[in-house]
């Protein structure tokens, strides 16, 4: 009933916040792929920054705790040659009963170009993205369950670097696809860019079956998911996770699903692993191939800091 | 005062009757009607054609946020909206701070409202203390202050044993007891289970969390018959067992909100917070059985579920924001919507808004079970007079609640209210 045009997006289609990978075309993603391409040889180079976001100031709003996607947000805006304020929000305005908005008000009021939001509700970034001025930008760091397209976004920059592009390419996601937002935003991207296989594996306690609806195979066998594949991508499995109604204890998730190097040959030969991190070394995926020849998860972390420069660099070029 | 309503289209649900008439009311009651009334001099004569004149509206479900919000003024403004929506009596549900679980709050309210001489309020007493679910609330006292029955609002009772017990004692002197059925544990999520929620990353409630509630429900009533009223159905699921369970003589109500009348949940588009509604709307199948169930009967009453919500509670992410809308103004119009949209008949559409919630009431009302939510002579004059040919677009000016969020501003919606006369006064005059 209701039209409403994606937050995303302004007027001509340009991408103004990146909230999701939901809605956004393949040339859009792509592009963003292409502006890293760009960006990596930056972080080679002895002066490792670019102008194009100098004098404009980038806000660190990590209302969930994260570590490492913050610290590379922080290096992808200083290496553009951004300000960057850090925001230890669990700590203070929250705590102190402020309300979201009035939080981004304030925020807006020291003169905040552009958002990096991470906040434990599905949904909340766009909440802001609907309530800023035209020339502030949000990023989505992960929002709840929902998304984290950055996160996607590095992944798929990886995935095309090992393997070219997507059209004959199989891709499982493997553990708690429940509670991920990596698993979400990555079956948008996977399935824009054209990946014909995207499949979701894992109990059916932490693998809702409408995510066929997504465009998603779902499996709950580990065997059947990664057989043939030529992406394996583990989730983190959370220790709270781990007991109770979800799933019995660790030691069953391990015997069921772990990523070890004897499953891992019913995959492809040349198949690739990543992992959003941190990892849970031992227990989605084992040592062996979190370090073999297969792994490329540190690639993913060195692709995400050229990722993240190319989304705010872009959404930063466009008003609503 | 002695109003005489002229020329008007006069329909009654109650008795068939759709024909153009007049109507006398004198000392708040209706004296006379017919194709002309002699012998009467009215103080004030409505010119009523090319209106409809209905039964003032019945409302099961609206909440005035009193005791609770008096530092808003906030009863002052729901009383004006509800008769500026054409609703004559309203049941309000016992979730208020506090609870509505002592005669003392029940008089009060009732005092408060009869003060500002609009709608009939019909307070439910908390069926349990302060709704834990765990001691039984003081029934006849609460009904000795004007309570027309005992419900939980929005929270189930998780022990089975203390619900069982409900049943058994307010069928022990013949008081209902309204229940909106959903599962304590299933019904924890913020939206309808489904492919939409599962794509947005938030927390479902399945239809089984209603269904499951439901058959607890009847099951009891088959060993301790009871009244028991059902709010808010939402599943296609849930309304085919309420079916079956009025089909096996359970004696059983029910009634469904203009929400999941018209809603489902692809409406809520980017987590938009006036959309996040208990129970949650639900997808296609679930409204197309609902508006059929309604049209034929099954569901005996459309409510607002009105819920003033501030604007600080609903400018949050969607799983935080609070749940509910203002409606009693929209109730009107949101029938008819449904009738046109249907092409079920207004006679139909006007018995979900007035003889049916007043079968629901039933002998709670005493005296007034008689007349109110019918045209009779000798009866109330409770009476909603409105325009079926205009359209108005719903806006935060428009609306006299203090409630803004609702999920239907911005639509157009056929029928205005042109006056509202309770209990032989206007209430309203939109003139």
């Amino acid at each position: 009933m209701r039209l409403q045009r994606n937050p995303q997006l302004n007027a001509n289609g340009e991408l103004i916040h990146l909230l999701s990978t939901e809605g956004l075309s393949k040339a859009v993603l792509t592009h963003i792929l292409d502006t890293a391409a760009n960006f990596v040889s930056v972080s080679d180079r002895e002066v490792k920054k670019v102008p194009l976001l100098r004098g404009k100031s980038v806000f660190n709003l990590f209302f969930e705790n994260s570590t490492r996607t913050r610290t590379t947000f922080d290096i992808a805006a200083t290496r553009l040659s951004a300000d960057v304020i850090n925001l230890d929000i669990a700590r203070s305005s929250a705590s102190k009963g402020e309300s979201l908005l009035d939080t981004i008000d304030n925020l807006s009021a020291m003169a905040a170009d552009i958002f990096v939001v991470r906040h434990n509700e599905s949904g909340a970034p766009y909440l802001i993205a609907q309530h800023v001025a035209p020339h502030v930008h949000v990023v989505n760091a992960g929002d709840g369950r929902h998304a984290h397209p950055t996160q996607a976004l590095l992944d798929m920059y990886t995935i095309r670097h090992f393997k070219g592009d997507f059209s004959n390419l199989s891709v499982a996601i493997v553990g708690d696809v429940l509670h991920s937002r990596v698993a979400r935003s990555n079956i948008h991207a996977l399935t824009t860019l054209g990946c014909p296989d995207v499949r979701v594996v894992g109990p059916k306690t932490l693998v809702p079956g409408d995510m066929t609806q997504m465009g998603a195979r779902v499996c709950h066998d580990l065997r059947e998911g990664i057989s043939g594949v030529d992406v394996v991508i583990a989730l983190r499995l959370q220790n709270e996770r781990m007991s109770g109604a979800l799933l019995p204890s660790a030691q069953e998730f391990f015997k069921s699903y772990r990523l070890t190097p004897e499953r891992m040959q019913w995959a492809k030969p040349d198949a690739i692993v990543m992992h959003p991190g941190p990892i849970n070394r031992g227990v989605e995926i084992a040592s062996a191939v979190a370090d073999g020849p297969q792994a490329v998860i540190l690639s993913q972390v060195t692709f995400g800091i050229a990722v993240r420069m190319a989304v705010m660099s872009i959404v930063a070029s466009h008003d609503a | 005062m002695k109003i005489l309503i002229k020329s008007g289209r006069v329909i009654d649900p109650a008795s068939g009757l759709d024909a153009n008439q007049d109507i006398a009311i004198a000392a708040g009651r209706i004296v006379a009607m017919g194709d002309t009334i002699n012998d009467f001099t009215p103080e004030k004569t409505i010119d009523a054609s090319g209106t409809v004149v209905a039964p003032g509206l019945i409302d099961l479900c609206t909440r005035l946020r009193e005791p609770g919000f008096e530092h808003e003024s906030m009863l002052e403004s729901e009383m004006a909206a509800a008769v500026a929506g054409g609703v004559t009596s309203l049941v309000c549900p016992p979730d208020t701070d506090p609870v509505l679980d002592e005669p003392g709050l029940v008089d009060m309210l009732k005092f408060r409202t009869k003060k500002l001489r609009q709608a009939r309020v019909f307070p439910l007493g908390a069926l349990t203390r302060g709704l834990k679910g765990e001691v039984l609330t003081e029934m006849a006292e609460l009904t000795e202050s004007g309570c027309v029955g005992f419900g939980q609002a929005d929270v189930p009772i998780v022990n089975t044993q203390v619900l069982q017990r409900t049943f058994q004692y307010a069928a022990s002197f013949g008081y209902s007891v309204w229940l909106r059925p959903q599962d304590y544990w299933l019904g924890q999520g913020v939206a309808a289970s489904g492919p939409l929620a599962t794509r947005m990353g938030l927390s479902g409630v399945l239809v089984a969390a209603e269904v499951i509630a439901l058959e607890t429900i009847f099951e009891l009533l088959r060993g301790t018959p009871a009244r028991v009223h059902l709010c808010r159905i939402s599943s296609a699921k849930g309304l085919e067992l309420v079916r079956k369970a009025k089909d096996e003589g359970l004696p059983i109500t029910c009634d469904v909100s203009v929400h999941n009348l018209h809603l489902i949940d692809v409406d809520m588009g980017y987590y938009d917070a006036r959309l996040r509604l208990q129970p949650p709307v639900r997808q296609q199948i679930d409204r197309d059985a609902l508006r059929a169930g309604l049209a034929d009967g099954t569901i005996d009453a459309l409510v607002s579920d009105h819920n003033p919500v501030e604007a600080d509670a609903k400018n949050l992410p969607f799983a935080q924001a609070e749940p509910g809308a203002t409606a009693v103004e929209l109730l009107l119009s949101l029938a008819l919507k449904w009738g046109q949209a249907d092409g079920v008949p207004d006679i139909t559409v006007l018995r979900a808004l007035t003889r049916g919630p007043a079968s629901v009431l039933g002998q709670s009302l005493g005296s007034l079970q008689d007349s109110i939510g019918r045209i009779v002579v000798g009866g109330v004059a409770d009476i909603c007079i409105y325009n079926p040919h205009d359209e108005w677009v719903v806006s935060d000016d428009r609306l006299r609640s203090q409630g803004k969020h609702t999920p239907f501003t911005g639509y157009a919606l056929p029928g205005t209210v042109c006056q509202t006369i309770a209990g032989g006064f206007i209430a309203f005059d939109g003139q």
